[in-house]
């Protein structure tokens, strides 16, 4: 019996397509194999933005602001996505061998990458949606919709935007190990802090509020709080207009760094031999 | 066409250790001025201890690490120049590796990988059936690999290699930590799967001297990063026909005592391993009559004779009068 034949392969933008969709599948597939993450990912979360309504509750703030912090903790899924299932991940790809054959096949990295960003996003997208449907529910939120197809576009920008942020510290575990899942712990709190998560970025005063906006978050959420509440423009940093312009121009270069990122740093990962390294 | 389906020339890798201190090497050589030519279609193995460099080659080879000096080809493209045109021709497969993800089923982390290849849906699912099938795990294809033990989940990485349907293929002690059973199903695959088209072109890498014996067309002797030699099997033990080759288990052997016997006359080698509170010796002899004065020696060093064979040489044989000591002895030295 012969066990394999002549194959045609596919190569250019159909590889492209077919690794994406192999790579998000474990992702979604897991989702539903996996029932745990309800808990570790939904409600988890959920009780860390509770935390941040009773406070404002507390002190008496405009309602809108329980809206702030449901959108923001909604957000924060997205973010941790990035972070601990995109770039850490790496960390467990390499440990476990995976990085090893994403490299030798003929796939481009840039594709592995973007699976691994949609099947996040599509997980992640669940967990958003269900922080911003329990806390509506719960915290009597009222939405003031103006553009949904503004707000549609701010959602995709941003999350274009944020998960070629990701790419970019992927690339680096491709070069280090355990230096760069320190450097991941670094930047979760901050930027948690710096995109204002839980309160309007304007608080910041336009100076800090300009150089946090580099992280395509603090636009967004702050966008997204812009189109979504009545209260939402007077306590907006900038107009939705130019956080959009600004957006499609962090996307295009978070893009093309990661890009950049991950065909350089994959080179120099050859030549000092860190691919395969687990030592690092 | 060239027919070379790896060549490689004056190849060497260095590694620059890090954090090392002052008084410590800064760099340790992996490999060094190797040359190899292993033609298309050949089943070639690259045998030596943990650590001779064997690895290290494979790496260079599939694109994963770039060579310090020299230059490698597969299948007919420079590795590290080209390695976007080595990618689709070639795959590896390596003992105790854990590739895939625990929540796939065997069927769905081979699928993922073949996709990661661009063949069609159709044509790898195909070939999973096929390949799931001779390896015995046909049974096992909607089994989460989480579930699966170690010897089934090596044999789904080893058809994970092969659905591809590489030019070259590179397997990297692919029955590390296999119990026999195991061990035999993959030898008789990689086999079957060799002998089915003539250009398939295998490089094993294996410790397991009696593995390479059984499975390759020739082998390649490597040590502390050199190649020692390559021939065939049976050319490379012809050169140990003219010796004499004991094998004998004595009571525990003292300190002191093998260094004595190897300093005798007519002995070529000697190598010993301690195993379960006995002593297994082998001796390289000029000819029969040495053993009378190597057994004294051993005598009078407090040894006692439980068993004495004389046999044919073998693979290990060849490393031990390449090398001056054997496999598990290079081993210790290297580790």
């Amino acid at each position: 019996m012969t066990i394999t034949a002549i194959t045609k392969t596919d190569s250019g933008w159909r590889l492209f397509l077919r690794t994406i969709i192999a790579r998000a599948y474990p992702r979604i597939i897991g989702q539903q194999r996996e029932k745990s993450w309800i808990f570790f990912e939904t409600f988890l979360p959920f009780i860390a933005t509770c935390g941040y309504v009773f406070v404002y509750r507390a002190m008496n703030a405009p309602e809108d602001y329980i809206g702030f912090v449901i959108v923001g903790g909604a957000m924060t899924a997205f973010w941790m996505n990035v972070m601990w299932s995109m770039s850490a991940q790496m960390y467990w790809e390499k440990e476990n061998g995976n990085l090893a054959l994403y490299i030798m096949a003929p796939n481009p990295m840039m594709a592995i990458l973007l699976g691994m960003a949609i099947g996040g996003m599509f997980a992640t997208t669940l967990r958003a949606l269900v922080i911003i449907v329990l806390g509506t529910w719960f915290f009597q939120v009222h939405f003031a919709i103006t553009s949904f197809l503004q707000l549609f576009a701010i959602f995709m920008l941003t999350m274009t935007a944020l998960y070629g942020l990701g790419m970019v510290f992927a690339s680096l575990f491709l070069l280090f190990g355990r230096d760069a899942w320190q450097v991941v712990n670094l930047f979760q709190e901050p930027v948690y802090f710096l995109s204002g998560f839980y309160f309007p970025v304007k608080s910041f005063g336009f100076a800090v509020a300009l150089i946090a906006s580099v992280l395509p978050l603090t636009l967004g959420i702050d966008a997204m709080r812009q189109l979504s509440f009545a209260s939402g423009p007077a306590l907006g940093f900038i107009s939705v207009e130019i956080e959009i312009i600004a957006l499609m121009i962090l996307a295009v270069m978070f893009i093309l760094l990661a890009k950049y990122a991950l065909s350089v740093i994959e080179r120099k990962a050859i030549e000092e031999g860190t691919l395969t390294d687990r030592r690092r | 066409m060239d027919n070379s389906a790896i060549k490689t020339e004056s190849l060497g890798r260095i590694y620059k250790i890090r954090g090392a201190k002052k008084d410590e090497a800064k760099e340790r050589v992996a490999l060094l001025d190797v040359n190899l030519d292993i033609k298309r279609g050949e089943f070639f193995g690259l045998l030596g201890p943990n650590g001779a460099g064997k690895t290290t080659l494979i790496k260079i080879l599939v694109t994963l690490l770039a060579p310090t000096s020299g230059r490698a080809f597969v299948a007919g493209y420079d590795v590290a120049k080209e390695p976007q045109t080595v990618r689709p021709r070639i795959n590896m497969v390596s003992g105790g590796e854990s590739s895939g993800y625990g929540l796939l089923t065997v069927r769905e982390n081979l699928w993922m990988f073949g996709q990661f290849y661009g063949i069609d849906n159709k044509t790898t699912l195909k070939r999973i059936d096929a390949l799931l099938d001779i390896v015995g795990l046909k049974d096992r294809a909607n089994t989460k690999t989480s579930d699966l033990s170690t010897g089934l989940r090596q044999k789904m990485n080893v058809v994970r290699g092969f659905i591809t349907d590489p030019e070259v293929i590179f397997l990297d002690e692919p029955t590390l930590g296999l119990d026999v059973n195991a061990s035999r199903d993959v030898r008789n695959f990689v086999r079957h799967w060799v002998s089915e088209q003539p250009q398939r072109t295998m490089l094993l890498t294996t410790h397991y001297m009696a593995e390479a014996d059984e499975l390759c067309d020739r082998v390649a002797i490597i040590n502390a990063g050199k190649v020692l030699a390559c021939d065939s099997p049976a050319n490379l033990k012809k050169h140990l026909q003219r010796d004499v080759i004991f094998h004998l288990d004595t009571t525990p052997l003292q300190n002191g005592a093998l260094s004595v016997v190897k300093d005798l006359p007519g002995v070529r080698q000697a190598t010993h391993n301690a195993v379960d509170g006995k002593s297994e010796i082998d001796l390289i002899l000029d000819a029969d009559n040495v053993l009378g004065s190597a057994l004294s020696t051993l005598t009078a060093h407090g040894a006692h004779v439980i068993n004495l064979q004389k046999r044919e040489p073998t693979l290990e044989d060849v490393f031990v009068e390449l090398v001056g000591m054997s496999i598990t002895e290079a081993e210790k030295v290297t580790t």
